[in-house]
């Protein structure tokens, strides 16, 4: 069976928007430069035009504002920041007009606008290359933020995230974009809001997103190669959350450990653990547990990011704590054999 | 201007040049984990605004600094050290080739965002003036950075409060793989749309040391005596990648012709032609300028590489200040 990458599926999934529908456009600084923003952008221009596929100044607020205003007369625009870092520049015009309009104009007309937004880790990328701000946009109402952890779901959810008519934050991490998984089918399109279960079992429940969701993928097979079977929630979507998802799933396991990409403070994983206590709190075994990242920024040097991040020996050891069994995490560190600050040993930096 | 200062301004750039040819052929290896950004073909202005500010005057910069720092006197191997991750780096290993910071030497800090220190390069200058200090605040930053909103609204408030502001633009024509064509309308003068805004403007040759020398030793002389914030426009063009150390003429963003075009332009070869004509350099001088630059940067290196890692334990520090002890004053 032939595979295909994070970064092909995003590809994928644009020419195919482009080509059903004549009102999508898709710009971002580098949109159609060589290199085509990771590969994702790769081919629009030929197909589809200099008036639909653009780059553009550097110029992130007033250029998002510029989307909103072409949503809101029929078109269906795609943004595209490298880093997630450089989105902030454009706050104003999505918490205080994209993420609003539709309210505030009682239902009049609302932003069908896709904002994709890559977040960086390793090779140096540091404070401010590196910033995983879901739970901030989470916080808004009126956004919708999807986080695709497969390339199978990066496709469908970009797809449901250009047709959907709110404003939709896209957040793609790099260390995906070289990931395959299986040849897609073509014409899917993933409802947002739904989670996945990529994993069945009773003895946890897993909640993941993103990159988190990788790592989680090997910790729960080492689990169970060790007699543990746990549930494998991947939430695809954080805002709107499928509730329905992890509560049944909680019910079954009595247990609870979430996984976030970002700070734990005042983050999502925050929120999921709190409508759990309460909606499940006469079904849960044990306190629940998260694993975030430490509440302070990435830093840039090697040396000090090789115990930043939560890595699958983590899961496991905290799995293996609240199900009380000893587990012996060495072979699963061991089992990987590129540096700590790459995804694999096809990165050679400097992006 | 005398030959002693051509020739220290020649000095600067052969440094700065041979400090970014050295990262970029040592960047392979993987030692450098970090993303770099190179100002080989650009280092005429970094060195000579270097040499016209004083090193009680005020910089910022952006995410391609390195000449910046190295021309405003920031020490090159504590710029090594961070960009190698080190705990003798300028960032103590936290900031990287993209956070370069030398107080001692008015390098006040650079950053990634694009835009990003141009206010912060306003505020400084709002710190002079408030303390009546005769220094002035420079503001390094690129083609870019007037696409930006928040540079309109910073050069606004700088010219509304007359504030002791300098804005370097380097015009290499490319913010990342976007050349100007597709971020700015055509026949555009960037210096006389800043004109605009009520500030004081001009636009010349960046690959022309000397002279970008002389205008901005004249701009600075302007806001010493108080005409208030000026900007300056060089044309120039980088040589390398945007982020990395190969050339990429090959992936089609470009052309050969251009870059050759600009490469004839070599800041570097330039002046050093001026100094020869004019009797001023010999061979054997330019072998003993080479030859120290030389020494100073492979020990720099050396450094770097001897130095050690920080500790783990300071991934987790530096957040906030310390905390105020009951006694102690802030």
């Amino acid at each position: 069976m032939s595979t295909i990458s994070f970064a092909k599926a995003i590809n994928m999934a644009l020419h195919q928007a482009m080509e059903t529908d004549p009102t999508v456009i898709c710009y971002g600084l580098g949109a159609d430069d060589p290199k085509g923003i990771f590969g994702t952008t790769l081919g629009l221009p030929g197909a589809f035009g200099p008036e639909r596929v653009f780059d553009m100044p550097t110029s992130e607020n007033a250029m998002t504002g510029i989307g909103i205003g072409a949503a809101l007369n029929g078109l269906r625009p795609v943004m595209t920041h490298q880093r997630l870092d450089f989105a902030l520049l454009s706050m104003d015009q999505l918490v205080n007009n994209a993420s609003k309009w539709r309210f505030m104009f009682g239902g009049k007309r609302g932003v069908p606008l896709t904002v994709r937004m890559i977040i960086g880790r390793g090779w140096g990328q540091g404070p401010t290359h590196s910033q995983n701000l879901q739970s901030m946009f989470a916080q808004v109402p009126g956004l919708k933020v999807v986080m695709p952890s497969t390339a199978e779901d990066a496709k469908g959810l970009l797809l449901a995230s250009i047709f959907d008519n709110d404003p939709v934050i896209f957040l793609e991490h790099r260390w995906l974009h070289n990931l395959k998984t299986n040849a897609l089918n073509d014409d899917k399109t993933i409802r947002l809001g739904e989670a996945r279960t990529l994993r069945e079992g009773d003895a946890a429940t897993i909640v993941s997103m993103s990159y988190m969701t990788i790592e989680a993928l090997h910790a729960v097979d080492f689990l169970k190669n060790h007699g543990v079977k746990c549930d494998l929630i991947d939430l695809r979507t954080v805002r709107p959350i499928d509730w329905d998802s992890i509560e049944k799933s909680v019910k079954k396991t009595g247990k609870l450990l979430v996984l976030d990409t970002a700070s734990l403070t005042g983050s999502l994983s925050g929120e999921i653990v709190a409508k759990v206590t309460k909606d499940c709190w006469t079904d849960l075994q044990a306190p629940p547990e998260r694993l975030a990242m430490p509440d302070f920024p990435e830093a840039t040097s090697p040396a000090l990011t090789e115990n930043y991040h939560v890595r699958a020996e983590h899961i496991v050891a905290r799995v293996s704590e609240m199900v009380k069994l000893e587990i012996d995490t060495t072979p699963l560190a061991k089992s990987r054999t590129h540096p700590h600050d790459v995804p694999g040993d096809w990165f050679s930096g400097p992006f | 201007m005398s030959i002693d200062t051509q020739l220290e301004l020649l000095r600067r750039i052969k440094r700065i040049r041979h400090v970014e040819e050295e990262i970029a052929r040592r960047y392979p290896e993987g030692k450098m984990r970090c993303p770099t950004h190179l100002s080989i073909g650009q280092e005429g202005v970094a060195a000579a605004v270097g040499l016209a500010l004083s090193k009680d005057d005020l910089a910022v910069s952006g995410h391609r600094a390195h000449a910046h720092y190295l021309g405003k006197g920031g020490s090159l191997q504590a710029m090594l050290a961070e960009i190698y991750g080190k705990a003798t780096g300028c960032c103590s290993g936290k900031g990287g080739s993209m956070h370069l910071i030398d107080e001692d030497v008015g390098f006040m800090g650079s950053t990634a965002i694009v835009a990003g220190t141009v206010p912060v390069g306003v505020g400084l200058a709002y710190g002079i003036k408030l303390k009546k200090h005769k220094q002035v605040s420079c503001v390094f930053h690129g083609d870019a950075v007037v696409e930006a909103g928040v540079f309109f609204e910073s050069v606004n408030f700088a010219v509304l409060k007359n504030l002791p502001v300098l804005f370097v633009c380097e015009n290499n024509l490319y913010s990342v793989y976007s050349p100007l064509s597709v971020r700015q309308p055509p026949g555009r003068s960037i210096a006389d749309m800043v004109k605009g805004l009520g500030i004081s403007s001009q636009s010349s040759d960046g690959n022309d040391a000397s002279s970008v020398y002389q205008i901005t030793l004249d701009a600075i002389g302007k806001i010493r005596a108080g005409q208030g914030p000026q900007f300056l426009e060089f044309s120039t063009y980088r040589w390398r990648e945007h982020c990395g150390p190969f050339y990429d003429n090959d992936i089609g963003y470009r052309t050969e012709e251009e870059f050759n075009d600009w490469k004839a332009k070599d800041p570097l070869t330039r002046l050093r032609s001026t100094l020869e004509e004019n009797g001023a350099l010999n061979s054997s001088l330019e072998n003993k300028i080479d030859k120290e630059i030389h020494l100073e940067v492979e020990a720099a290196f050396q450094f770097a590489e001897d130095s050690d890692f920080p500790e783990a334990s300071e991934a987790y520090t530096d957040l906030y200040a310390p905390a105020i002890t009951d006694g102690a004053s802030a």
